[in-house]
């Protein structure tokens, strides 16, 4: 699986949407319906299948889908 | 002292015998029992291998697969309750009378399945992998919590815990606070749901469980019997929507009885075994019946919390004797458990919404598996199965650990 599909099932896993609303520019807060249990729990899914971890500044501005591939892709 | 009359206006349950009540009421009438295999976890290694576990819940039938996933199962039993309940009440709750409704749970122990599962994470992965959503999952009063927020019901809202009486004294609060004028409908009964490692081998640990009959699991559960050797340890809710005689009236609701006795005690004796005279058990009893102003000679139907443990059976039996003299005889004594297993905390929840639908339908459920009488237990057990009496005070008991005993005295409301 690439990081993108990982990433979307972790989140379609996670917030309980569809495949078709995890878009690039979906906004986890406003376009999936997270609150901040569902944000940090989304962190803490990414960094276990990742491998990684992701400090508390970095979590912050992990806002949308692409902004969590980009900082995946970063990491690795 | 003189307050609200206090009336029953709606039921729910979920349980072994049934994921509503007309299905859990119809097969417990019917004799049958709902205790099989465990099939929640490997049980192989236990030596009580057998549940009164419910089958085939779907909470998604009753919420988003979203928010079901953030709930322990005994949330997601007391969510699917507590919207039953409401439906079945008829009672709409919005923006004039919500703050009116209240939420009054009972559970005994709360989310042991969230605990074992994410001790192991915090063990195997270590402490910066455990969920947020660890905490809101196990607590108890998430019960409640979780069922004001599907249901709009913005009154007090909070849990009972003690043990196998939680759900009874729920109700018993319920109960008070209508009568003091706090709330005009209080939505209230017991949940749980530990059927889990930790709930098996915890019980099996105080020798409380049934091991005799794994392989029979229908007859492990059978109170007042010889050949008794432990409960069966069982799971689901039963909830009852209690209501001012007023609201109900005012808005035409079906009454189903009226609450008028409660009764608490406590031991002051041992940790697990009740009272050797069941003392507290009488002192429980005549307490509701005192508080109904009526005569024990009264009260005929008992729905016994009967267990199915050797001290239980026994003591209850005396109890019932020391309150009731020679009318004991007359009393047509029943034991739910015998059917459904020990629902713990929610054992006086489900008892109490089949007590009531005693008193609404005139059927009066018998008791199973007491094959070979215990000599000690003498008493009216409704071996016979099930029977059409129309009783007049239903008398519903719970006893648990720590010595605490709670009864509750529901009424025949003639509309």
């Amino acid at each position: 699986m690439s990081v993108e599909e990982k990433i979307s099932k972790i989140i379609i896993d996670q917030l309980g949407v569809s495949a078709e609303e995890v878009k690039p520019e979906a906004s986890f807060v406003e376009d999936l319906g997270a609150d901040s249990l569902d944000l940090t729990e989304l962190i803490m899914a990414m960094e276990e299948e990742f491998g990684i971890e992701i400090d508390d500044d970095d979590a912050q501005k992990i806002l949308k889908v692409q902004d969590a591939i980009a900082y995946i892709k970063n990491k690795q | 002292m003189t307050g609200k009359r206090v009336v029953v206006t709606g039921l729910a349950a979920i349980t072994p015998l049934g994921n509503d009540l007309a299905t859990s009421w119809e097969n417990l009438v019917a004799g049958k029992s709902g205790i099989g295999p465990i099939t929640h976890f490997d049980a192989s290694e236990y030596t009580s291998r057998i549940a009164g576990e419910v089958k085939g819940f779907d909470p998604e039938k009753y919420m988003p697969a979203k928010q079901a996933k953030r709930m322990d199962r005994f949330v997601q039993f007391a969510v699917a309750t507590g919207k039953m309940l409401v439906e079945h009440s008829g009672l709409v709750i919005d923006d004039a009378n919500a703050h009116r409704v209240g939420v009054l749970l009972g559970v005994g122990l709360g989310g042991l399945e969230t605990i074992e599962v994410f001790h192991s994470k915090l063990v195997e992965s270590g402490p910066n992998r455990v969920s947020p959503f660890m905490i809101p999952m196990l607590i108890s009063n998430m019960a409640p919590g979780q069922v004001s927020i599907f249901t709009g019901a913005k009154g007090p809202n909070l849990v009972t815990t003690s043990a196998c009486a939680s759900g009874q004294h729920a109700i018993g609060y319920a109960y008070t606070d209508i009568f003091m004028g706090r709330c005009d409908a209080v939505i209230t009964g017991g949940v749980e749901a530990t059927i889990t490692p930790m709930g098996v081998s915890g019980f099996t640990a105080l020798k409380a469980l049934s091991t005799a009959n794994n392989d029979d699991p229908a007859k492990a559960s059978r109170p007042f019997d010889n050949d008794r050797d432990g409960f069966v340890i069982g799971e689901g809710s039963g909830f009852l929507m209690l209501e001012s005689l007023e609201s109900a009236q005012a808005r035409g609701a079906t009454i189903y009885a009226e609450v008028v006795g409660y009764g608490a005690s406590g031991d002051a004796y041992h940790m697990t075994a009740p009272h050797e005279d069941g003392l507290g058990m009488a002192q429980a009893m005549r307490a509701a019946i005192d508080e109904a102003g009526i005569r024990p000679e009264d009260v005929d139907h008992i729905n016994a919390h009967a267990t199915s443990t050797h001290l239980n059976d026994l003591c209850e039996t005396k109890a019932i004797k020391k309150v009731f003299g020679d009318h004991a005889r007359n009393i047509r004594i029943t034991a739910n458990k015998s059917m459904t297993g020990h629902l713990l905390g929610a054992a006086g929840g489900m008892e109490g919404v089949f007590s009531v639908m005693a008193l609404h339908t005139g059927i009066i459920p018998g008791t199973i598996n007491r094959d070979t009488p215990d000599p000690e237990c003498d008493l009216n057990y409704m071996t016979g199965g099930s029977e059409k009496y129309q009783p007049e005070y239903v008398l519903c008991n719970s006893f648990g650990f720590g010595g605490t005993n709670c009864c509750m005295l529901y009424k025949r409301w003639k509309g």
